[in-house]
């Protein structure tokens, strides 16, 4: 069974930048993108997603309060929120729903942990 | 047509509303260090609106008196930033950035100092990280409190010749907990618009480059 990665922003040049970032260091994964919370929960009601990359200050509900949602839905789902908004309580947040942080501007580099980390535990689980 | 469909594209829009995005939720976490409450944010507002229309979109949203701290930023592309706020809040932000160490008195002696030192680490981390990512220095002027209402705000030059028109992007913040909002705003003429356009197109070549 394939990958397949949800992102979630309302910045198509920041979903570009994430997409090349994924395509980098998993090249095998499928690609969906959405461009706010409404979206993403219809990818997610169409098809089976593994791993979900959300922004966190988008028009709407904001990518902390989609997280805590999708947490409910898929406990074990790898989800990150990511965001240079760095502030105490929004990384408190982002732990307590179980989601990794990942400092915007995004880099290959900041995005290695999560993808490597989630690739990890998708192959766990499968086995 | 506007204006902002001849000088910005699509995407270009987007890429700079995502590089204001960057640099005021940096910023924001440095204002929630100094006040010690989480401070929350809009999504920006990019819009190429006369001056009449940039202090129209404020005053809508503000009738009272207003205070701001002004830093002028100048390089490749040039203008002004404001970290803006009704008066009426002006004393709960000293209040909160002096950790209510402060007397009555003596927090308004120092009312404007740390209305500056407020501003210059707001602006500062907003225009930095927009700087790094264009790969582009500014300098950035000493902060000036002033109070007045918007259209004293935001005339930039008097007698420029772009016909008035500005780039400007506004962020609301708030304070949680704290009676404490406003915004932060920047505005840019039109020859500073012309060389942020290069210097967004550059960027999205590098970020986008071989996708």
């Amino acid at each position: 069974m394939g990958t397949t990665v949800l992102i979630v922003d309302d910045s198509k040049l920041a979903r570009i930048v994430l997409s090349k970032a994924i395509t980098a260091l998993q090249p095998d994964w499928v690609r969906l993108e959405a461009g706010n919370a409404d979206e993403a929960i219809a990818a997610f009601d169409g098809q089976a997603i593994d791993v979900v990359i959300l922004d966190y200050n988008m028009p709407g509900r904001d990518g902390l309060a989609l997280a805590e949602e999708l947490r409910e839905r898929f406990p074990t789902m790898p989800i990150a929120v990511a965001t240079a908004n760095v502030q105490d309580e929004i990384i408190a947040r982002a732990r307590a729903a179980n989601a990794t942080f990942i400092a915007k501007p995004v880099t290959e580099d900041g995005m290695r942990g999560f993808l490597s980390g989630a690739a990890l535990r998708l192959r766990s689980a499968s086995k | 047509m506007s204006p902002q469909t001849i000088l910005l594209d699509d995407l270009e829009r987007d890429a700079l509303t995502e590089l204001v995005n960057i640099g005021v939720s940096r910023a924001a976490a440095n204002l929630r260090k100094m006040v010690g409450e989480q401070v929350l944010l809009s999504v920006p507002s990019v819009e190429v609106v006369s001056r009449e229309g940039a202090t129209t979109l404020i005053r809508e949203r503000e009738s009272g008196e207003l205070v701001a701290v002004r830093q002028d930023f100048e390089g490749v592309f040039s203008g002004r930033a404001l970290l803006i706020f009704p008066q009426t809040n002006s004393m709960a932000l000293v209040h909160a950035v002096t950790g209510g160490a402060l007397s009555s008195e003596d927090a308004a002696e120092m009312e404007n100092e740390a209305l500056a030192e407020t501003g210059n680490v707001v602006l500062n981390s907003c225009l930095a990280t927009m700087a790094n990512m264009l790969q582009r220095p500014l300098t950035m002027s000493l902060p000036e409190v002033i109070r007045g209402d918007g259209s004293m705000l935001f005339n930039l030059s008097p007698g420029a010749s772009d016909g008035g028109v500005v780039l400007f992007l506004y962020i609301n913040f708030a304070i949680n907990d704290r009676d404490i909002r406003g915004y932060i705003a920047m505005l840019m003429d039109l020859p500073s618009l012309q060389a942020l356009k290069g210097l967004i197109a550059d960027f999205i070549e590098r970020v986008v480059g071989g996708a």
